[in-house]
């Protein structure tokens, strides 16, 4: 086994690891903490995947931003306490587990017989640079790209979700 | 074919019945009572002066071609079309033969005479109006249903007199009873009319055309003359089929057994419509039809054999019935289902032409021996149980001559109407194959039998003593004559109803004759039945040449020789007349053999007195059993079946919505977990599909 | 050739989305659940990059990108409205705010 496969399979372990932590425990706070975990393990992930830019957005964003708004929210509404809700009932969980492992059947099924991926195109170069600032930005404000024009919406989308945030969160409309 | 000069007269032989249905329909209440009379009377006459014309123009053609298509509408040189739906064709033409003609004399001619005794008859009832418009609209469709050149417009005239038969019959309807009796005799009529309609189809199968004849040869009956069919060769399989099919419709309208019953309940109904209908013309609607489609009969011996042997059977036991009824329009309707039990003997043995003779002596002397009735009961003011009648002879001289007449033409004393027709059909019965002198010894029995019986009831209603109480006549400012008895006839009648021996209620008003508007038409049919066999006569037999080249020519042939057939039989006659005069003469006070007591003791009078028990089987089967039977289907099938699978479709969706509510319950988890399963589903499917290519 | 086999990662993805897929159905805290729908978002954006990898050009990083700015958007409203509904009633128990029915 290479050490990039024993680097790999160190992360992933700890990626699922985290992920049914987020679900086992009862207690949100520890749900978010173990999000936080489960983030930061996907964004070293990315850098193993040649995505330098979105590695350090994942953390930025998504472990910055996004889990900070989730505990803000846990914490004003003091939902830190796990006696706050009701244990799920038993059927719940049997559905849900079935649901959940009928569902990863579904996909590793497909995948195993579809007809496969093929070779990788992938070059020594889109290896090394692929996943740049400068790559990532180029193609990003390149006028012949489909990116552009994404680009802009996002900022429309943007605008839409702090316009929306605050209509609901004041208490007279 | 040869076209006829009178062509475009035909039209009005129809027509003029139809107008006055029309006129009588739409203006007879207002018209007044008058005028709605001598318009009825006047188109019937009319109509028969046409039939005179055009039977004259058709003698007029020679005898082989004595044949011509006319058409039924107003101005058309061809008949009409009427039905064209690929192959099968029909028009609204008359068919001009010897056949027809005879039929529309008699109709129009005997029509125009009860007409006439009818306008005295019903002067005083409430629907005057009505009533003409029945009768002239039954003219209409009788005339329809003889004329008719292809048999699809024969039967819409067999219908349509069905209907008209019907609706005379209960033309008191407000007495529940008569509305009853016209039911009866639709329905049984509707079920020989499922033989005749099927009968319709088996013709059109075999032969491809429902016309009668055509200029080329090509109408059914031309066909059958020639022995071939649609398909070739005429089987004898489908002229048996279509024989029995036909006869099973005849036996429906001409009250052969068993479907007779209708006929005796038929008359609830005023005395005109009985003589016309149930006597003269639409009875004998079965007759015509299987004389006019003789020529397929004559290839089934089968079928012929069934004819003789239903009709001899009728004749001889409705004549056992008639022996024993009290009522005396009954005596005559059960005389009037045997006498039909001849003619069918006569087509039967293949003498369509004497079969047709009978047809028309019969029309003459049942006509005259029903109106006679009719005069009778309205002298007894209303009273029909012959138990309450007698000595009538001097009282009501005109009826009695004129019923002597008609009583001596149907016991078939020489050398009036009834011996001729008679004789002629028992003759070639004879000599019908094997089993001929065995129908000719049960038409002699039955002729001694309706010799015996016709003469019981002339001693129970003329020569025996009166049994009746009698209040002398009131003067009650109506003025005297036959005008104001006539006013009060219907009222008579329609009290005399609601059984067979109700009668005159507080007792007879003075006894009457008739006024003369009833008289004459008993005159005339009286001369009739004298002389009218004269042209049937064995050895100048002109009836037989007339009608040759409408029916089938079969070999028949005298089973006895003729000088002494003709002597049996007026013996045969003498015989029942003797034996009425001497077992009645000896009892003209009480006017009856066997007391009261004695016909409930006597087995076969009881068991001829109650009809053979038929009515009650009849009764029982389809009234009781029939209704049982629908009732259970009503609860069972239509309530609780189909209602049940309509409201269980509601109950169902009651039962589904209660449970599938939850899947709308607003539980955003069940949505998750709904959307999730339908994912997988969607994947497990796809991949199952692609696998499967 | 690359030092880990794609397939791996898109397996990883897999499970990671069906532990998220668990968490769903499971949970009753809305938090609880919206954060599971993160963590399928995130495995979803594992895939797409090793999709990209795999094929030697940066679509995939870039869709990632988008996902994540839709993501930020999308929890920012989301739990506005659970914090509106907070106001409304004491419990925010999911199976409790069943608004969404006839």
């Amino acid at each position: 086994m290479s050490a990039h496969l024993a680097f790999f399979a160190v992360l992933a372990a700890l990626s699922v690891l985290s992920a049914v932590m987020v679900v086992v425990h009862r207690n949100p706070v520890r749900s978010a903490l173990w999000l936080v975990c489960n983030l930061i393990v996907l964004a070293v992930l990315y850098l193993t995947l040649s995505a330098q830019f979105v590695a350090a957005v994942q953390v930025i964003v998504y472990a910055g931003a996004i889990m900070v708004l989730f505990l803000f929210t846990i914490m004003l509404l003091n939902l830190g306490a796990p006696e706050a809700l009701r244990e799920t009932g038993r059927v719940q969980r049997a559905v849900g587990a079935a649901l959940g492992l009928s569902f990863l059947t579904a996909i590793l099924g497909a995948g195993a017989v579809s007809v496969g991926l093929g070779a990788p195109a992938a070059t020594p170069e889109s290896l090394s640079t692929g996943g740049t600032v400068e790559t990532i930005g180029k193609l990003l404000f390149d006028a012949g790209q489909p990116w552009l024009f994404s680009f802009e919406l996002t900022s429309v989308l943007l605008l839409m979700g702090i316009v929306g945030a605050i209509v609901l969160a004041k208490r007279r409309i | 074919m040869e076209s006829l000069a009178t062509h475009n007269l035909v039209w009005l032989i129809t027509a003029l019945p139809l107008l006055g249905f029309l006129f009588h329909a739409f203006v007879g209440k207002r018209a007044g009572r008058a005028v709605v009379g001598y318009i009825a009377c006047a188109v019937v006459l009319a109509s028969f002066a046409m039939s005179v014309i055009v039977t004259v123009d058709l003698m007029g053609l020679p005898a082989e071609g004595r044949r011509a298509v006319a058409s039924l509408l107003p101005g058309l040189r061809e008949p009409a079309p009427w039905i064209e739906i690929g192959p099968l064709r029909a028009t609204f033409g008359a068919l001009i033969d010897p056949l027809s003609m005879l039929m529309c004399l008699i109709v129009t001619g005997v029509g125009g005479l009860i007409h006439i005794y009818a306008l005295g008859y019903m002067a005083g009832d409430k629907d005057h109006a009505r009533f003409f418009t029945y009768f002239n609209l039954f003219i209409f469709f009788m005339l329809t249903l003889v004329l008719a050149d292809n048999i699809l417009l024969m039967f819409v005239g067999w219908e349509g007199v069905g209907l008209c038969s019907y609706l005379l019959i209960a033309f008191w309807y407000e007495d529940m009873e008569n509305s009853k009796a016209g039911n009866k005799a639709f329905i049984v009529n509707r079920v020989g009319d499922v033989g005749f309609a099927l009968g319709i189809m088996a013709i059109f199968a075999t032969f491809g055309t429902v016309a009668f004849h055509d200029p080329s040869g090509a109408g059914f009956l031309d066909m059958a003359a020639r022995g071939v069919s649609a398909q070739g060769a005429l089987t004898v399989g489908a002229a048996t089929l279509i024989g029995l099919l036909l006869f099973a419709g005849a036996c429906g309208k001409s009250a052969q057994f068993p479907l007779y019953v209708w006929l005796p309940d038929a008359m609830a109904g005023p005395t005109p419509v009985s003589a016309l209908i149930h006597a003269a013309t639409m009875v004998t609607a079965g007759v015509v039809m299987i004389a006019r489609v003789s020529p397929v009969l004559v290839h089934s011996p089968v079928a012929m054999t069934v004819v003789a042997v239903v009709g001899v059977f009728t004749a001889f036991y409705a004549a056992t019935i008639a022996l024993t009824q009290n009522d005396i329009k009954k005596v005559l309707a059960y005389s009037t289902v045997s006498q039909l039990g001849y003619m069918f003997l006569g087509c039967g043995v293949g003498a369509f032409a004497s079969g047709m003779f009978h047809v028309t002596t019969h029309a003459f002397f049942k006509a005259l021996l029903f109106l006679g009735a009719g005069s009778v009961i309205h002298a007894l003011s209303g009273e029909q149980d012959m138990r309450r009648m007698g000595g009538l002879r001097d009282r009501i001289p005109v009826t009695h001559g004129t019923m002597l007449v008609g009583w001596l033409a149907i016991c078939g004393m020489f050398p009036l109407a009834g011996f001729w027709s008679k004789d002629e059909i028992i003759g070639y019965a004879a000599g019908f194959g094997v089993v001929g002198p065995f129908l000719a010894v049960a038409a002699m029995l039955t002729s001694l039998l309706t010799a015996f019986y016709m003469s019981r009831l002339m001693w129970k209603t003329f020569w025996s003593a009166p049994r009746f109480r009698e209040t002398p006549r009131v003067e009650d400012g109506f003025g005297g004559g036959g005008a104001a008895n006539a006013l009060n006839l219907h009222e008579e009648e329609e009290a005399a109803h609601g059984g067979q021996d109700s009668g005159a209620h507080g007792g007879v008003h003075a006894v009457h004759e008739s006024p003369p508007s009833m008289t004459a038409p008993l005159i005339v049919l009286a001369v009739l039945s004298a002389v009218g066999g004269l042209i049937g006569t064995p050895w100048a037999n002109l009836f037989e040449r007339f009608l040759e080249p409408a029916v089938a020519a079969y070999p028949i042939h005298h089973g006895l020789p003729v000088v002494p057939g003709l002597v049996i039989g007026a013996a045969i006659a003498a015989a029942g007349m003797g034996l009425a005069w001497s077992l009645y003469s000896r009892r003209r006070e009480q006017g009856a053999i066997l007391s009261d007591a004695q016909r409930r003791r006597i087995a076969p009078h009881r068991a001829a007195a109650n009809l053979w028990y038929v009515d009650a089987a009849f009764t029982k089967v389809f009234v009781e059993w029939g209704g049982a039977v629908a009732t259970a289907v009503w609860r069972r099938i239509d309530s609780g079946v189909i209602d049940g699978l309509v409201n269980g479709v509601a109950v169902l969706t009651d039962v589904l919505s209660e449970r599938l509510r939850y899947t709308q319950g607003g539980v955003t988890r069940i949505y998750a977990v709904t959307m999730l399963t339908g994912i997988v589903a969607l994947v497990v499917g796809v991949l199952a599909w692609g696998l499967g290519r | 050739m690359l030092p880990v086999r794609t397939e791996y990662y898109l397996v990883l993805s897999a499970a990671l989305f069906a532990i998220g897929v668990i968490g769903v159905t499971v949970k009753r805290n809305p938090i609880v659940i919206f954060m599971c729908i993160e963590l399928m978002l995130n495995a979803v954006n594992l895939s797409f990059i090793a999709f990209g990898r795999h094929f030697g050009h940066v679509n995939g990083q870039m869709t990632v990108i988008f996902v994540m700015a839709v993501a930020a958007a999308e929890v920012a409203i989301g739990l506005g409205i659970i914090v509106a509904i907070f106001r409304q009633r004491e419990s925010i128990d999911l199976d409790e705010v069943a608004l969404l029915r006839y």
